[in-house]
């Protein structure tokens, strides 16, 4: 399970170039996934703070889930996002953020992931994402 | 500071292109006015979200909305605000874009209050009366410190 799981979360990584763009890359517990996005001058969206853009933010946590999804259901498509509700909570800093996706429900078709995402301290989260998503099969 | 339309064009100008996030997503501004931003995001190769249609990411999309909501904010304020941050954004995804194509936002700024600001968004590849995407945003605005 969980090289077949590393193989997969490899696999979209590698293969979804907008993931290459953000630089973000994931760690893998059994089939706990971390996700982490390195501080980058680009991801950038107010230069004066400096603070992260809310689109890369919510971009990160969107991401998060449908890799997460990728190691859990098994297929080499990406899965579709149908709606996603991003919270904001603290202004993202010139820091490595980190996400960890909760599935909270996976069904036959749809998948409702919930996602937080902190930079120093996981019980200070700069971000949240509740979401639905639209299960790809092969 | 109000800014008449020529100068709150340059300020959409500016917000397109030189913000970070904005300069590396090579977006391009379209128009600014009466509480309204539009912004358009160009199809890369790079900004693939599925490797399987070449369909633009949903993070671009996400960015572009944000972003787009940020004008029309400045454009219903006529003036810039010193920084505003998201407080929530929702996207409702219709369908995914047409492959190779860039992506186009409006935003409406439909309520100001002194420190929130409300707005609706869309976005569309092709056809604005069909669109890929809808948001729907609140954020807070950070005046400048009086003088």
């Amino acid at each position: 399970m969980s090289e077949a799981a590393a193989r997969q979360l490899e696999d979209f990584l590698q293969r979804v170039p907008y993931v290459r763009f953000l630089g973000m890359h994931a760690e893998l517990a059994g089939d706990e996934m971390t996700a982490v996005l390195p501080f980058s001058q680009h991801l950038v969206g107010n230069v004066m703070l400096p603070a992260l853009h809310g689109g890369v933010i919510g971009a990160f946590l969107e991401v998060t889930a449908l890799a997460q999804l990728s190691v859990t259901q098994g297929s080499a498509k990406v899965h579709k996002t149908i709606d996603v509700t991003i919270e904001y909570l603290r202004p993202g800093r010139a820091l490595t953020t980190y996400a960890r996706a909760d599935l909270r429900k996976v069904g036959r078709r749809i998948a409702n992931v919930h996602v937080e995402a902190w930079q120093e301290a996981r019980e200070q989260p700069i971000a949240a994402l509740r979401g639905h998503f639209l299960l790809a099969s092969d | 500071m109000s800014l008449d339309p020529d100068a709150l064009s340059q300020l959409g100008h500016h917000m397109a292109t030189t913000v970070p996030q904005a300069a590396a997503l090579g977006f391009r501004f379209l128009s600014a006015g009466d509480g309204r931003g539009s912004i358009e995001a160009p199809w890369r190769e790079d900004l693939v979200g599925d490797p399987d249609t070449g369909v633009i990411a949903g993070g671009v999309v996400t960015s572009l909305l944000d972003h787009t909501c940020g004008l029309a904010i400045s454009a219903a304020l006529r003036a810039h605000p010193f920084s505003t941050a998201t407080l929530d954004l929702r996207i409702d995804y219709m369908r995914p874009a047409a492959p190779r194509a860039g992506v186009t936002a409006e935003a409406h700024c439909y309520k100001l209050t002194r420190s929130i600001a409300f707005v609706r968004a869309q976005a569309w590849d092709v056809d604005p009366d069909d669109p890929i995407a809808t948001a729907q945003a609140a954020f807070v605005l950070n005046q400048p410190p009086a003088p």
